[in-house]
């Protein structure tokens, strides 16, 4: 049994999946710091343990993510955006159009049948609409990043942001507070923000019916609800973990290399 | 590897420097010039020398921020800073700067510039299809003409015309001819190589000379191609880099899809295809209708409608092969912005739905890091293109 690992070395987690033929044996994720390179062995050293496997199972690497060009030991780099749309494909392959938001950037995709990219479209030069700006946020509002999401879900009458810059946004946020706006509201208000940010990006894309949502943010149920509220489709439900997919991604690469089917 | 031939282009710009600035030492007079409307012939004519202004590079940006809007095309900024700056030799050297009212950018910047230099602003027309259009820019051609004869206190005869006609004609021949040899697959000649040779042959003062070095590469990279060698290896991914105006100071975009695995084989741009359509050589007709026809029918996107660009894109993509477009507009250049829309739409229409990206940058190197990986997945998406479609034509 031959066994493939990808890795996403994200600018603020590192993931590694440990695949063998078909199947996730395990995954990991763990903080990548300003060493994306230790990152990378650590979410390694994880994986492989939980699979019961050692390095020398370990038949071909794929790294991706804006660390990959860091590790120095992996067969192949290949981008994120291949790497999600096939990590993607892999969970639901009816997905033809797929929104990741990761730690600092965002991201539309675009699939064929057989899971190939054909188009995509990511964010500029600005961390608005991203995991970094719900994690400065989550600050300002002194919540737990992870528990912003249902947090913000008990909200009725979410405020409206008018900053998408991180910087400002926090600004306007301290004085709704200092204004006594129940902090729900404004968690609800963050997150139709960043929906309406990426939601504009994906619609000038045009939706594709079978939206997935896949990146760290897809696990914040306040902005998936936000983003089916702005585009008006529901995504598909998916088991997998989906800060996972663009690392899953990878594996499923680094085993088509190995069988030389693909090079992308 | 690369011919040897192309260190004679590695260091044009100094060699350029010294030829006018001999010239000007010999009395000849020197005219400035910032765009591929400006008719080259006619200031040969006038036993002038065209040279292309500085505007090309990020250094003096910051000097023009202070008078322009910072959110401006960085051509823009570029070229004002260099002339306000003094740090433009041509500009220095030049004894009258010609410019044209292009874009809304330009025409509003050269008001601006006239404080520093004599200038003429050569008027274009907004589109090229009406009889209007022809006959306002016929006058402008003959304006320009009188104030060219008034500068060097010449007359330009039909005859004298027509030899620079002729000239220029065989210089932009000789460039195509260049161009033309990365047709071949995989191309034998670097984007960033073409792209120096086809500016010293643009901007060269020396005509004749830049017309044999470009039949001398010519000539060795064929023998490196008959050899079978090329800097790519078979299979890497062929792009059209169309859009703004790139050049070197500016080429960090055809820098980075060539480091990342991919060969602009062929540019659409006004160093390079843009550039390339003849005057009509007839001894019958009136050279300066000939030539002015010609200038009007660059397929600039100043011009509405530009019908051109697309009818040229196409030919483009069947005759190098090419398999994905990449679109560069230079950040707030609304021309271009907007008239990729006009391109994509050709390209699901007629051009068999190619991978196409469209970029928008400036000439700072903040966006590097983005532009990488915007364009590594591109090449991905090529590669998978060129694997997965057994038919590809």
């Amino acid at each position: 049994m031959s066994v493939f690992a990808g890795f996403d070395v994200g600018s603020l987690v590192t993931k590694c999946v440990i695949l063998n033929n078909g199947n996730i044996l395990s995954s990991s994720i763990v903080d990548s710091r300003s060493d994306p390179e230790k990152a990378a062995e650590k979410a390694l050293e994880i994986g492989l343990s939980k699979a019961h496997l050692t390095k020398e199972d370990i038949a071909y690497t794929v790294a991706t993510g804006y660390g990959r060009i860091a590790l120095p030991a992996v067969d192949k780099t290949v981008t994120e955006l291949t790497c999600h749309g096939r990590g993607a494909h892999h969970l639901c392959p009816e997905a033809r159009t797929v929104i990741d938001i990761g730690g600092q950037d965002s991201k539309i995709l675009r699939l064929d049948e057989q899971g190939n990219m054909i188009e995509f479209a990511m964010n500029d030069k600005c961390a608005a609409g991203t995991g970094r700006f719900l994690e400065v946020m989550a600050h300002a509002l002194e919540i737990e990043l992870d528990e912003l999401g249902e947090f913000s879900l008990q909200s009725n009458n979410p405020v409206s942001l008018s900053n998408t810059c991180a910087v400002f946004a926090e600004t306007e946020i301290i004085s709704l507070l200092a204004s006594k706006r129940p902090k729900e509201d404004i968690a609800a208000g963050i997150h139709t923000s960043i929906a309406g940010r990426v939601g504009n990006m994906a619609r000038s894309f045009g939706v594709h019916s079978d939206l997935m949502m896949v990146g760290g943010v897809a696990k914040n149920v306040g902005v998936k609800k936000a983003l089916e509220d702005f585009l008006q489709v529901k995504f598909a439900l998916v088991d997998t973990d989906p800060q996972i997919t663009g690392a899953l991604g990878a594996a499923l690469l680094a085993r088509n290399s190995f069988e030389g089917r693909s090079q992308p | 590897m690369r011919p040897e031939s192309m260190k004679y282009f590695d260091d044009f710009r100094n060699q350029n420097l010294l030829a006018v600035e001999h010239a000007r030492k010999n009395g000849k007079k020197v005219v400035g010039t910032y765009c591929g409307y400006a008719p080259y012939e006619l200031i040969l004519a006038a036993g002038a020398v065209p040279v292309g202004l500085c505007g090309t590079s990020q250094s003096p940006i910051p000097a023009a921020e202070k008078i322009l809007p910072r959110n401006l095309c960085p051509l823009i900024k570029s070229s004002f800073g260099f002339a306000i700056t003094d740090t433009c030799p041509f500009f220095r050297l030049s004894n009258i700067v010609i410019a044209e009212t292009t874009c809304d950018g330009k025409k509003k910047m050269f008001e601006l510039l006239k404080e520093y230099r004599p200038m003429h602003v050569i008027h274009l027309p907004p589109g090229a299809d009406r009889a209007g259009a022809q006959r306002s820019w016929l006058e402008e051609m003959n304006l320009f003409k009188k104030i060219l004869e008034d500068t060097c206190e010449v007359t330009i005869t039909s005859e004298s015309l027509w030899e620079t006609i002729r000239m220029m004609n065989r210089q932009r021949i000789a460039a195509r001819s260049l161009h033309e040899l990365n047709r071949l697959d995989p191309a034998p000649m670097t984007g960033i190589d073409m792209l120096k040779a086809l500016l010293l042959l643009f901007f060269n003062a020396d005509y004749e000379y830049g017309i044999d070095l470009a039949y001398q590469l010519i000539d060795e990279v064929k023998e490196i191609a008959l050899k079978g060698m090329s800097p790519f290896p078979g299979g890497t991914p062929r792009v059209l880099l169309t859009g703004c105006p790139v050049s070197i100071g500016s080429e960090k975009v055809v820098t980075i899809i060539e480091k990342c695995g991919a060969s602009v084989v062929a540019f659409e741009m006004c160093t390079g295809y843009r550039g390339f359509s003849l005057v009509e050589e007839d001894n019958g007709s009136d050279p300066m209708e000939a030539m002015a026809e010609r200038y009007l029918n660059i397929p600039c996107p100043c011009m509405s409608p530009n019908p051109g660009r697309p009818d040229l894109i196409g030919d483009i993509i069947k005759e190098y092969s090419i398999d994905g477009i990449i679109d560069i507009t230079w950040q707030a250049c609304h021309t271009f912005a907007i008239e990729d829309a006009v391109l994509q739409q050709h390209n699901r229409e007629h051009w068999g739905n190619l991978p196409f990206l469209h970029l928008e940058t400036d000439y700072s190197t903040a966006d590097i890091e983005q532009l990488t990986t915007r364009i590594s997945a591109f090449i991905e998406i090529m590669r998978e293109r060129r694997e997965y479609v057994p038919n590809k034509q």
